[in-house]
């Protein structure tokens, strides 16, 4: 029965919002920066998905190679992310995300 | 040699700038040399410059330069521009070149002072500022030249500010100005809103032209450009500072409170002479009214001062009245004349004044002088001459400026003629007076036999030598050893002296040929020059006049002064030494009632304006207060806030498409 | 065949998700978004990007996954963390509220337009397929209907450095350039001593100081004490070590 079944864009595109949505729960829950930084990788992906399911869908290449661009930035923002908190992490090793809000109101 | 006119402000700027950085390294007498050099420079420019306008037929004779657009602004542009045109060159000439002198002298008076090289800074940025107001092209920067030599001035007056007195006379000068400046500038404003330009040749062609001012315009801006030309000239009544500035060093006094920057005024409303073409008469009649008033006012007051200084600040006002009265008789070319009479008279009075007072080591009481002539002789002779010429007797240059001035006041109005005549007579009395009292007569003091310091009030000032003894009061001799003044002193009033005997010969009334400054200032007075309608026969008799009255000033000057002193005492009025006691009243009316509703007016700025600025931030402060905690400096609270945010934009999306 | 797929790699990828959110230790997170990446690259390979997929699992599960899991050895932050509760007051119950929200709307969206998901394709996005070799002179690059992994590849290359994409790609050297730089300089550490982070209290909303701030204080109570005690002395040891070694 399931071997019948045509998959449509319809499943991938729930398929990706469950992943967003899960990425962006654990955002709000997790307190660790780096698994932080995990849950807006599997947000990203969430979106890649649905880029490559509406290109493919609209037959057009642009959707794949937006989720290239997407890796690229992705790529930066680890790399910088990660840097932040490695500075962060070695004035305060034991830090989660609340710890550092000297800059509020 | 016309574009050279931006050496003549340019020179001193220099001066200035290398006193600013180098002047205290220089030390003494460099500093001076430096200074002198520079305003010599400059008269050399202007010179120049001078040539190169009277090679030119008259009508050509104006040179316009634009350095450089210093406020582009909308419909308001003001470059920064020169304009040489006779008038302008005409002021430079003696500014420039009664300024030089003034300075060479400094370097002897300033002797020994502290601050030598910074009074040298001063009064190279006076003369730089001064030559802005006469040379600027346009009312803009006539008037940062204006508020530079106001502020000078007030450097200048209160130079030695140890001395509270001196400090409180500078103030006293700044904020009496301002009541002038403000003048000045609501005129500016109006002829901007009138016309949309502040240069002088757009005002000038505009308003002769086009007709670009009514009536009440027109008079409102004079109204306005005579209070901004009282503050600064020392009209009645903001006359008040003037007396009190003496308070700074006598070379300041003859440079910026005789010479140059107290006939400004006479100068702005000169230059200003087709907008005052188009005012109404009542305007102009208050023009030569309160000048009259002023000659009149200032010189009862000259006639009982004691210190030497102040009888010289008090003629100077008296002259400026006299400047007054042939502006608004509508006799620039008189007024202008006088101007130029007036600086090398007064200049070299108020010089010899110095030179008496430095000789008698800072004594400037008259009361303690007498037969100083034996001691001082350069001194007495140059002194001799500029008395001569103020009193106005012949052939003295004084005499020639007058006349033509008591002709404006007869052409205008016999009775002010008559009044003018009066102030005339009593110029020469005082005058007299004061030369009686100082180089004549018995001498009230002695050779000081012990050469040791004493501690002086006047002792500020340079010489430590032998020291005057003001404290015995009760002797009536007073020890001094006068001495007469070192080269650099005297050489200037020499100069100065020649000048004012012969200054006369710029402006000869005998024929049309003569007549040198009035065929040189025709051009920028748009023929709103006034001629004199009485015949030949009667300006002689007028003269003949005005000549019997100043040498009976001198003889009754001499009668009571030096034959019969007791008559001294009831000349010499209390009232008239506190100059009708207008400057205390003014001053208790500030101090009581005057003071009270300035702090009811302060009141008000700081409960109604401050309180609605205040209130205003403190609402804000109050808001954002609570607000604040909204930044909870917490990354996750944050993405919350974005996500909520999402959620809603989303929403509102979804509700847009029709379910 | 394709639901299979579908179905296995996306049990896969939602299980990791979960992993990432659930588990405590972030090195076990970091593994389990590894397994993440590599369904979505199974579905990229499902739906013909198969470059896209091959870059999926070389540059995100070889690349940004082995930096994540470098910095926390670096770090010693291989601590499980407490996700219990908040320690800010309302935030778990507002973050579901608002993930639950954004479900609703989508699934709403997705009953209104069901069948039509996506739209109508544009006029000039018709599907076309083109030989290999052939040039592309068109600035629109279309999929084909049948594209092998050598085609798309090719297609890839042609399309990045079209017209229309080439100056987004030069962007984004530009941006790996700044992000190089921009790493070195804020992992470089400064001379002399670093001061401090200011403490101060912390903000009203947030609960209280000894519950949760510190991620060690919450294990004893909340995981397997043997385990978890070895874990934190170890992650104490490299970072005392990480830090003698830095300098």
């Amino acid at each position: 029965m399931i071997l019948g079944l045509s998959i449509g864009p319809e499943y991938y595109l729930a398929l990706s919002a469950l992943l967003f949505t899960i990425g962006a729960g654990g955002l709000l829950v997790r307190r660790n920066p780096l698994v932080m930084f995990m849950c807006i990788e599997l947000m990203l992906n969430a979106a890649n998905l649905a880029f490559i399911s509406f290109g493919k869908e609209m037959g057009d290449l642009g959707g794949q190679l937006s989720v290239l661009f997407v890796l690229v930035v992705a790529a930066a923002e680890v790399v910088i992310g990660l840097a932040i908190v490695v500075a962060v992490m070695r004035r305060r090793p034991k830090a989660s995300v609340d710890e550092v809000s000297v800059l509020r109101g | 040699m016309t574009n050279l006119v931006w050496l003549i402000p340019g020179l001193p700027l220099i001066g200035f700038t290398l006193l600013l950085l180098f002047g205290r390294r220089l030390g003494e007498p460099q500093a001076g040399w430096l200074a002198t050099a520079t305003v010599s420079g400059s008269f050399l420019a202007a010179v120049a410059v001078f040539f190169g306008l009277a090679t030119k037929p008259p009508e050509e004779r104006v040179y316009e330069i634009t350095l450089f657009e210093w406020i582009p602004s909308g419909e308001l542009s003001i470059g920064l521009g020169f304009l040489a045109d006779p008038l302008s060159i005409t002021m430079a000439l003696f500014v420039t070149g009664v300024g030089a002198l003034i300075h060479m002298y400094a370097i002897g008076y300033m002797h020994g002072d502290p601050k030598f090289s910074k009074f040298f800074l001063y009064l190279n940025l006076f003369v730089f500022a001064m030559l802005m107001l006469v040379l600027g092209d346009n009312l803009l920067i006539t008037f940062l030249g204006w508020e530079g030599v106001g502020a000078c001035s007030y450097f200048l007056i209160s130079f030695w500010h140890e001395e509270p007195a001196n400090a409180t006379a500078g103030k006293k000068a700044f904020v009496t100005n301002r009541v002038g400046d403000w003048g000045f500038m609501v005129a500016m404003f109006l002829l901007f809103f009138n016309i949309g330009s502040l240069k002088y040749s757009d005002i000038f062609s505009s308003v002769i032209e086009a007709d670009a001012l009514t009536q009440t315009t027109a008079t409102g801006i004079v109204a306005m450009l005579f209070i901004g030309a009282a503050g600064k000239s020392a009209q009645f009544p903001l006359y008040l500072w003037l007396p009190d500035a003496m308070a700074g060093p006598t070379p300041v006094s003859a440079l910026i409170h005789a010479a140059t920057m107290v006939t400004s005024g006479v100068y702005l409303l000169t230059r200003m002479n087709p907008v005052l073409a188009e005012a109404a008469g009542w305007s102009i009649d208050m023009i030569w009214i309160i000048g009259l008033f002023t000659a009149l006012f200032a010189a009862t007051a000259a006639i009982a001062q004691n210190d030497i200084k102040k009888v010289l600040a008090y003629s100077t006002v008296s002259q400026l009245g006299f400047m007054f009265v042939a502006v608004g008789s509508g006799l620039y070319v008189a007024a202008i004349f006088h101007m130029i009479t007036h600086a090398f008279f007064k200049a070299l009075l108020f010089l010899g004044a110095g030179s008496v007072i430095h000789g008698m080591h800072h004594e400037q009481d008259m009361r303690k002088y007498g037969a100083l002539r034996k001691v001082m002789p350069i001194t007495a002779f140059t002194f001799i001459i500029g008395w001569l010429a103020i009193a106005g007797i012949p052939p003295f240059s004084g005499f020639w400026s007058k006349d033509e001035v008591l002709l404006a006041a007869w052409n205008e109005n016999k009775i002010a003629w008559a009044m003018l005549l009066i102030a005339a007579i009593m110029t020469a009395f005082y005058m007299s007076r004061l030369v009686f009292m100082t180089f004549f007569g018995e001498k009230k003091w002695c050779i000081s036999e012990h050469g040791e310091a004493e501690s002086d009030e006047e002792q500020t000032e340079t010489e430590i030598e032998t020291e005057a003894d003001s404290d015995t009061e009760d002797d009536d001799k007073h020890e001094v050893t006068p001495h007469e003044s070192p080269i650099v002193m005297w050489l200037p009033l020499v100069i100065l002296s020649g000048l004012a005997a012969v200054a006369g010969l710029l402006n000869l009334p005998f024929s049309y040929d003569t007549k040198h400054l009035e065929h040189w200032l025709e051009p920028i007075l748009f023929g709103n020059e006034v001629h004199v309608t009485a015949s030949g026969q009667t300006k002689w008799i007028l003269a003949i006049v005005a000549i019997v009255g100043a040498t009976t000033g001198v003889l009754a000057a001499a009668f009571v002064y030096l034959k019969n002193r007791s008559l001294a005492r009831q000349i010499e009025h209390p009232v008239l030494e506190e100059a009708w006691r207008f400057d205390s009243t003014v001053s208790n009316f500030m101090g009581g009632p005057g003071q009270k509703s300035f702090e009811a007016t302060t009141l008000f700025d700081q409960k109604i304006i401050d309180g609605a600025v205040n209130g205003v931030g403190k609402v804000t402060q109050r808001i954002s207060t609570r607000m604040r905690s909204l930044q909870t400096g917490l990354i996750r609270s944050y993405a919350l806030g974005m996500f909520i945010g999402a959620v809603a934009v989303i929403a509102y999306f979804v509700s847009r498409m029709g379910f | 065949m394709e639901a299979v797929t579908f179905f296995l790699a996306a049990i896969i990828s939602l299980a990791g998700a979960c992993g990432v959110v659930f588990l405590r230790n972030p090195v076990h997170a970091a593994l389990s978004l590894v397994a993440t990446l590599f369904g979505v690259a199974i579905h990229f390979i499902n739906l013909e990007a198969y470059f896209v997929a091959a870059v999926q699992v070389i540059v995100y599960a070889g690349a940004i996954v082995i930096l994540f899991l470098f910095v926390i050895m670096l770090l010693g932050v291989d601590r499980a963390e407490s996700i219990k509760t908040d320690p800010i007051i309302g935030q778990r119950q507002i973050a579901i509220l608002a993930v639950g929200g954004i479900l609703a709307l989508g699934a709403l969206i997705g009953v209104a337009f069901s069948g039509d998901v996506t739209g109508v394709p544009p006029e000039n996005a018709q599907k076309s397929t083109y030989e290999g070799g052939t040039a592309i002179n068109s600035d629109h690059v279309h999929a084909g209907d049948d594209v092998r992994p050598d085609q798309n590849i090719k297609d890839i290359g042609r399309a990045l450095f079209s017209t229309r994409y080439v100056f987004a790609l030069e962007i984004t050297a530009l941006l790996l350039t700044i992000g190089v730089v921009g790493a070195v300089v804020l992992t470089r550490r400064p001379k002399g001593e670093l001061d401090p982070l200011p403490d101060d209290d912390p903000p009203s909303i947030y609960r209280d100081n000894e519950n949760s701030s510190d991620l060690e204080s919450t294990l004893s109570e909340e995981t397997d004490p043997s385990d978890e005690t070895a874990a934190d002395e170890s992650g104490k040891d490299t970072s005392e070590e990480t830090g003698v070694s830095g300098e």
